[in-house]
């Protein structure tokens, strides 16, 4: 019976250990696509917060270069304030676009300039007008793409930088573009940096590299907007429950003290 | 629950509504001074009041949230971020919910497993345990019909899959799974009835719960080696002893609890579900929240080829997807069956080496299962969720009842009082 008992037990770690190596091998091949290699974020960690400056040319390159095919839908001029811009600023901001409101007394729609509880405009008036002008593929909404995609903010940056020439023997169709980090490698969106694609008014030299970066955290910001505020709060809820524990700890010590003595 | 009516407390105040009410000495008899409890407990007795604590706390966020939910396919998805965004601290609730259903699976999960090993299902705690297992099956609903609200492309997927399952009952399955979603597939009448149920289902679940711990009071509580307690010298009065270890357990799972909640608050979830729902748009993998995975890997181990199917009679009456959609409910049914399936007279499996092997085999068995749950089903993993699959079965019916009548126990100690002294004293 023992022996019995023996063998099974044996062949069941034999099979965990099977499961954990193919976990492992799996994980390695990846569908296809490799792992976009781990990037410094200001925004990491425990006491990661938004660097304000690369946050704000962020928003630059979104408004002239993504805002062309993608929208921000969860993201309001007012929000703006979350990434250090002044309430002049954001209003100015608003105040370049045009929104359709009303209907007024006459029961008329009109034009106004926005304001800053306008939502930021969506380029396309619904997803066939989008799909219709990008080779029917609709550009998803940037609002959560960091928190949308496995590897986040990593994924995200290598996306952007990781645009080359397909291998030879791959061909890539009309109207998309070879990457090697989108699963399955050919996606509709053509490179869209390149070298001083944006003019940054704080001259900072506008590289792709630079430009993705910058994006990618003011999408980490348009993602997750409270983080700032969820960490520094968690660092306060966690040092109050780490002394209200050990104090707990003390008197459960304490009171069962006298259990003993009953 | 007997109350003493000559029960008098210092306070006239007290004594005034305990004569026309008598809900403080009820109290008393429950969680106080008046609640004998076996004074042998380890922390494995934590996970209980915790559980009660996580229902709480998702009863309260959960409410919060209702109050700021929009219920219908065009604007669900956008209303948590609504809340996420731009409600007060709608961020901190909405994820102290979110994390509080995983939280509140581990700790179940954990409790569950504690009856196994000490054998709390035993006579005289038959239906406290079955108590359990209905309340495990009332979370399952409940959270499946959460996970739904969000309105994310998992949420919407893994409603479709889900309910699609009962089409695989015989002649009328197509006809319950369009009343299921109350049209033609999971839309905007699906999401306002998960809606309605999610809000019920909770109540629901405090009911049981009730009746859990009225039934957990006749006998009070087992403990780690199983043998009810007979003198005054095994028990100690709940408080102030129980509820200081409670609250101390409270302070370290309410550690645990907030870490996720501040800093990893999407550990548990998957990045597909902040992608709206889109009909149109099938995700590559469509996996259920973590707490199901043994079981979707339950379900999925049932292919036309797999033995337990194929060379048995079962393939002769129903469909592969039936068989799984049936062994899957069943592995949580079973449970409902352990005071009978173990025969064993003693309890704890202290005293019962082989039957504890068998516990842990059985345990490491349920996280294969997990991680099957969570990969394709196909190649090897399907074989692995196969020969899982049938091993959980096993276990149930053939492992516990011959081996709880085979084995012959060690002696357990004559009293709870007598093992403590002499673990004080060894
Ligand atoms: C000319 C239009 C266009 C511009 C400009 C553009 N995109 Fe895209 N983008 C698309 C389209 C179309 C897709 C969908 C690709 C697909 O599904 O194959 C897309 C997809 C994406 C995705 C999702 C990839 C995935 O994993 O599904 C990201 C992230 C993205 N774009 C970021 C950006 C950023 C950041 C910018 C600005 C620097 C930008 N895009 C500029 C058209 C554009
Ligand atoms: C047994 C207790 C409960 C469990 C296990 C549970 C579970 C869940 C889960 C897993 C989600 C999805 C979270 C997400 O991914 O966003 C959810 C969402 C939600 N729940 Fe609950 N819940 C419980 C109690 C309640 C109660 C009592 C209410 C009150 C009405 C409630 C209201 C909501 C609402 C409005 C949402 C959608 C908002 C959101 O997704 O964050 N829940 N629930």
């Amino acid at each position: 019976m023992r022996n019995i008992l023996q063998k099974h037990l044996n062949l069941y770690f034999a099979l965990a250990v099977v499961v954990f190596s193919f976990g492992a091998a799996d994980s390695m091949a990846g569908g296809k696509a490799p792992k976009p290699p781990k990037q410094e974020w200001s925004f990491d960690g425990m006491f990661g917060t938004f660097d304000k400056a690369a946050a704000q040319r962020g928003f630059q390159v979104y408004q002239e270069v993504c805002a062309g095919c993608h929208s921000l839908r969860q993201i309001d001029f007012r929000h703006l304030a979350g990434i250090g811009y002044t309430e002049e600023q954001i209003k100015a901001f608003a105040a370049e676009s045009e929104v359709t409101d009303g209907p007024d007394d006459e029961g008329e729609m009109f034009e106004r300039s926005g304001i800053p509880a306008d939502p930021l405009p969506s380029p396309f008036a619904n997803d066939q007008a989008a799909a219709a002008s990008n080779n029917g593929k609709v550009p998803p909404d940037l609002s959560l793409m960091n928190k949308a995609r496995i590897g986040g903010a990593d994924y995200v940056y290598a996306l952007l930088t990781g645009y080359t020439d397909p291998p030879s023997g791959i061909e890539v169709p009309e109207g998309g573009s070879y990457n090697t980090y989108y699963p399955g490698h050919i996606i509709a969106m053509a490179a869209p940096l390149s070298d001083e694609g944006v003019e940054y008014q704080d001259g900072t030299k506008a590289t792709v590299a630079q430009q993705a970066n910058d994006v990618v955290t003011f999408l980490a910001w348009t993602a997750e907007p409270e983080m700032e505020r969820r960490k520094s709060m968690g660092l306060k809820v966690l040092i109050f429950l780490f002394i209200f524990t050990a104090l707990l700890y003390r008197v459960k010590k304490v009171v069962w003290k006298g259990a003993k003595l009953r | 629950m007997s109350t003493n009516p000559s029960k008098k407390f210092k306070n006239p105040m007290v004594n005034w509504i305990e004569y026309r009410l008598p809900i403080f000495s009820f109290l008393d008899n429950s969680l106080g001074s008046n609640y004998p409890t076996p004074k042998n407990l380890n922390y494995f007795w934590n996970f209980g009041s915790l559980a009660g604590i996580t229902l709480g706390i998702m009863l309260v966020s959960g409410i919060v949230l209702a109050m700021h939910y929009t219920a219908h396919v065009d604007y669900a998805f956008d209303s948590v971020e609504r809340i996420m965004r731009d409600v007060n601290y709608g961020w901190l609730i909405r994820y102290i919910h979110m994390n509080g259903g995983s939280m509140f699976f581990i700790v179940v999960y954990i409790h569950i497993f504690r009856g196994l090993y000490y054998g709390s299902y035993h006579a005289p705690r038959e239906l406290l345990w079955m108590l359990g297992v209905f309340i495990l099956l009332a979370m399952m609903a409940t959270a499946f019909m959460g996970y739904v609200l969000p309105w994310g492309q998992m949420s919407f997927w893994g409603a479709t899959v889900i309910t699609n399952l009962f089409s695989a009952i015989p002649l009328v399955g197509d006809a319950i799974v369009t009343w299921l979603w109350g049209g033609f597939s999971v839309d905007n009448a699906t999401l306002n009835r998960f809606f309605s149920l999610h809000y019920l289902m909770p109540f629901v679940i405090v009911g049981l719960v009730v009746l859990h711990i009225w039934a957990l009071h006749v006998h009070s509580s087992n403990n780690p080696i199983g043998i009810d307690a007979k003198t005054e010298q095994d028990t100690l009065p709940f408080h102030p002893y129980y509820t200081v270890k409670d609250l101390y357990g409270l302070g370290v799972f309410l550690i645990c609890y907030a870490f996720f909640v501040f800093y990893a608050p999407n550990f548990f979830g998957e990045p597909d579900n902040y992608i709206e729902a889109n009909p149109l748009v099938t995700p590559a993998h469509i996996v259920p929240e973590w707490y199901f995975l043994p079981f979707y890997a339950i379900l999925r181990a049932f292919t036309a080829d797999f033995f337990l199917f194929a060379y048995t009679p079962i393939s002769w009456i129903m469909s592969a997807k039936l068989a799984g959609v049936i062994a899957m409910f069943a592995s949580i049914l079973l449970l409902l069956l352990m005071p009978w399936l173990d025969g064993s007279n003693v309890k704890s499996s202290k005293f019962r080496p082989l039957y504890a092997m068998f516990f842990w085999i059985f345990l490491l068995n349920c996280v294969v299962l997990g991680i099957v749950g969570g990969k394709p089903a196909e190649g090897t993993w399907l074989y692995i969720g196969q020969f899982t699959t049938t091993y959980y079965f096993a276990h149930l019916l053939v492992i516990v009842p011959l081996v709880s009548r085979l084995e012959q126990p060690k002696t357990p100690p004559e009293s709870i009082s007598a093992a403590v002294t002499s673990t004080a004293q060894g």
